[in-house]
Formats: C-alpha cells, sequence, structure tokens
C-alpha cells in the first residue's frame, strides 16, 4: 500500500478523487480551500469525470449539491466555519430529503470575533441538523472517513459530514497509506439512492408536507439516525478486515482497568494519549474515550465503556452558550444519567479560536481530576483550559 | 383515505404518484359549514362570485351545490346571499 505524505485537506481531496463523483459544487472558504481547489485541478486534469459547479455561495453550493442529489448523482462537497454556517437552512432539506451527500468539512472556529483557526463550534452549530458527524483524528482517518462516509451515507441514506481539525490536521503533514483506485471502488459500490428524479416513473421531491404527514417523516428520519450506528460499525469492520486499519464509534485507550477517563474528539486525542502515557507512568490509573462519531450519539457504546468509571473528564473543544458547559459534555451526562450517582464530572472548554493544547496542560486537568475523584466531589464542574482570567 | 404510517411512506417525503393533489382536500379544517336551501335559491350567482375559494358549483347558469372538499367555511357566501338560503352551521369532525 503506498504512502504519502499529505495535508489533511489534500487526503480528502485524494479520497474525492478515488471516490470519484459524479458532481462536486463548492465554494472556497479557509482552511478548507485546498480540498475542492486540488480537486478542482483533478477535474481540469481528467483524472475524474466530476461535473464540477462553481458557485457564488455556501449556500449555493448545499443547495445545488440537494438538487444534484435528487436527480440520483453521487455528490460532494466541502466547507469549513462560516460556510459551513451559511449552508445550515439546506443541510436541513438535505438531510430531509435523505439526500446522502457527504460533505469533508474542516473545523474552524465562528465569528465573532473572526478567526479562521480550529475549534469544533461550527460543526456544532448543525449537529442537530440531521448530518452523522464523523471527526478524524489525523490525515489517515481523515482519508479513510471519507471513504467509508460514501457507504455510510448511501446506506442508511443520511448527508455525511466527516471533519479535520482547521490547520492543526488540515494544513500539517503526515504519512498516509493510500488505497489502490479500484479498491476504492470496489469498497464504495455504485451509487445508491432512496430515489432518483430519473429513477422512472415521475416523482415529486420536496412537496408541502403539514400537519397531517410531517411527523412521519420526521420519525424516519429519527428512525435512519438510531439504525446508522449498527451500519457505522459495519462499514467500518468490513473497512477493517479488508484494509487492516478502522476507527470504532467510540475508541478505548488504555481503558481496561482505569477508573479515570478523559473525553476527547479530533487531533487532541493524538495528545491526551501521550498525556495518558505519562500519567500512568506515574501509577495513575486513566484512559482515553476518543469519540469518533458524534452524531448520532453513541450513547450506548459510552453507557457500556463507562460503567467502571469514577471519573471522566471531558475536554470540549466548543461551548454552545448553554451555560451548562460544552456538547461532549451535557451530551454525555445525558446518556449516563441511571448511573450518574456513581461518576464524576468535569467539563474543561479549551482551545477555542485554535489555541494550543498541550501535553502538560492535559496532564494538569488528569492531576486535578485525581485530586476530586478521592475526594468525591467536583469542586469545579466547568472550567477552561489556556485561557487568562 | 386512511394515512400511513411512518414505515409505510416513501423515504424523504417524495411523491411517487402524479396528480396527487386531487387528493389533497383543502377544506378538512373548516370549523363552520354552509348548509344551502336548494328550494328557495333563485342562482343569482352572488355566492359563485364572492366566493375566494371557488367552492360554489355551477351548472348551466344554476347553482348545484357546494364542494365540500375545499369549502374552508369563511361564510362570505352566507354573507352575501341576497335571499338568504345560505346558513352557516358549526361542523365537528
Amino acid at each position: 500500500m503506498p504512502r504519502r505524505a499529505l495535508t489533511g485537506n489534500e487526503a480528502m481531496a485524494e479520497a474525492m478523487r478515488q471516490i470519484n463523483p459524479d458532481v462536486v459544487a463548492a465554494y472556497p472558504i479557509t482552511p478548507a480551500t485546498e480540498i475542492v481547489q486540488i480537486f478542482a485541478s483533478f477535474v481540469s486534469d481528467g483524472l475524474v469525470t466530476t461535473q464540477f459547479i462553481p458557485v457564488e455561495s455556501e449556500h449555493s453550493a448545499i443547495s445545488a449539491c440537494v438538487g444534484a442529489s435528487a436527480a440520483g448523482a453521487r455528490v460532494m462537497t466541502g466547507t469549513s466555519s462560516q460556510g459551513l454556517a451559511l449552508m445550515h437552512e439546506v443541510l436541513y432539506q438535505a438531510a430531509g430529503l435523505r439526500a446522502p451527500i457527504v460533505i469533508c468539512e474542516v473545523n474552524r472556529s465562528l465569528s465573532a470575533p473572526i478567526n479562521i483557526h480550529c475549534d469544533h463550534s461550527d460543526t456544532m452549530g448543525s449537529k442537530e441538523a440531521g448530518w452523522i458527524q464523523i471527526y478524524a483524528e489525523d490525515s489517515q482517518d481523515a482519508y479513510d472517513s471519507v471513504i467509508q462516509a460514501i457507504r455510510i451515507a448511501e446506506t442508511v441514506f443520511l448527508p455525511t459530514m466527516v471533519s479535520t481539525d482547521g490547520f492543526i490536521i488540515s494544513h500539517c503533514m503526515q504519512g498516509v497509506e493510500i488505497l489502490e483506485d479500484k479498491q476504492v471502488q470496489d469498497f464504495i459500490g455504485p451509487h445508491r439512492s432512496a430515489y432518483s428524479l430519473f429513477g422512472g416513473a415521475p416523482i415529486t421531491v420536496g412537496p408541502l408536507d403539514l400537519q397531517d404527514y410531517y411527523f412521519e417523516h420526521r420519525r424516519q428520519l429519527m428512525e435512519a439516525m438510531n439504525t446508522s450506528l449498527t451500519t457505522l460499525d459495519a462499514v467500518n469492520k468490513e473497512f477493517k478486515q479488508k484494509f487492516g486499519r478502522g476507527y470504532d464509534i467510540i475508541e478505548e485507550y488504555k481503558t481496561e482497568d482505569a477508573d479515570h477517563i478523559v473525553m476527547a474528539m479530533g487531533s487532541t486525542c493524538g495528545t491526551a494519549k501521550v498525556a495518558i502515557d505519562k500519567m500512568r507512568a506515574k501509577g495513575v490509573k486513566v484512559g482515553l474515550i476518543k469519540l469518533h462519531v458524534f452524531r448520532p450519539f453513541p450513547h450506548e457504546q459510552l453507557k457500556k465503556a463507562l460503567s467502571k468509571a469514577k471519573f471522566v473528564t471531558v475536554l470540549d473543544r466548543s461551548d454552545t452558550a448553554s451555560s451548562m458547559g460544552g456538547p461532549i459534555f451535557v451530551e454525555t451526562r445525558a446518556a449516563l444519567y441511571d448511573q450518574m450517582p456513581k461518576i464524576l464530572f468535569a467539563d474543561y472548554i479549551y482551545g477555542l479560536g485554535g489555541r494550543d493544547i498541550d501535553i502538560e496542560e492535559i496532564a494538569t486537568v488528569i492531576e486535578k481530576g485525581e485530586k476530586m475523584k478521592l475526594q468525591g466531589k467536583v469542586e469545579k464542574p466547568l472550567d477552561y483550559i489556556g485561557l487568562r482570567e | 383515505m386512511t394515512k400511513k404510517g411512518w414505515k409505510d411512506l416513501p423515504t424523504g417525503g417524495i411523491i411517487t404518484k402524479a396528480g396527487s393533489a386531487l387528493d389533497f382536500k383543502t377544506g378538512d379544517w373548516r370549523s363552520e359549514k354552509p348548509i344551502w336551501d336548494k328550494e328557495k335559491c333563485t342562482s343569482c350567482l352572488m355566492c359563485f362570485i364572492y366566493c375566494p375559494d371557488s367552492s360554489i358549483q355551477v351548472k348551466d347558469g344554476k347553482m348545484t351545490g357546494i364542494d365540500y372538499d375545499h369549502c374552508k367555511g369563511c361564510g362570505i357566501c352566507a354573507k352575501e346571499c341576497p335571499v338568504k338560503v345560505i346558513k352557516m352551521e358549526m361542523e365537528r369532525r
């Protein structure tokens, strides 16, 4: 298997080349611009047969994607931050119309104040839109997850976004094992959709749906989300079996004997693993749960994985202004409500606007957590890492 | 018409049959129903002119009835009828 030095953006563009979607409609935005810029050069060089539609905004980009998907095309796009925010209303339409579109997303903070660097605020703003959300830890993960996302989206008929941490993954180079074009094509198979405007008998897509049917159609969407975890798992297992690597919905790192669990998403998981190794060398029984999938929220997997935990340290790279802490913290606590009396939680918001987080900082919050675990009491359920007071 | 449950509906809210708007009975949320007295009606067609929903049925210049599938029960016909042969009645369904 050839190994190439690629940035996250290059890895996602390479996956798109091998997927060779029928239609890509996109608008540039930092730090995701390169993905479709590189892909556009593949189009110009005749390396793909994709119809590339340059549009005047992200709202138009995703709208063109929905139309093309309804026409039965395999459709992809790329965006970030404000671009994803501008797509917001159409994200719901893509989900409601069950259009299996795949977005290569790069996580970037939202304005204001304006900032182009990484946090998870953008995709967290879309977490209720009915899209499957996969968060990659590195370029290899991003490449593999984009390929898996096509299969997942086209099995459950839900749009899917795969995101990387802006600049940290998108612009940093890493050795990435690339599959053969044929292996990718064989894995994704022919395009599948729930319906097509060119499928034979005429159909109407997107009609008015009032009190008497809307509820039933939303229930279908809820069911697709509910069952998609099984599909995510099955597709990953098949990928693992064929290519020797994969990404579980939640990845457990050194959790077997751990009573203290750190939870994180994205590139921070790599840093957290080193911090955990360091704390383990000091005899602390700590492990990591990497959330690879945030939508649907893997509540059953977490219930099981956290069943032996006494203390959970959550690292949230966004704050959804709920005043209750970050989204990973809020949702994990909700998922574990029934076993809550046994588990203490502390949430740390970190890295907003691309502020770095290092091994020492994570080791420090693990130490704080150890103290609280021994005291049996959480002094501050919500705190910040790397913030000046 | 029996409405299908979520498990039996086409995915994504698509409509698989052409001309299905014919089955859409837009008058189903009416709360008052116009009752027409055929014997006393002079077929002046004032109701036909005023009806905002084309729900007054006319054949050969004579009023023949009311299209309850589409009448919203606004009561304009009853109000405008010069011989007062249309009465509004509360409707429960």
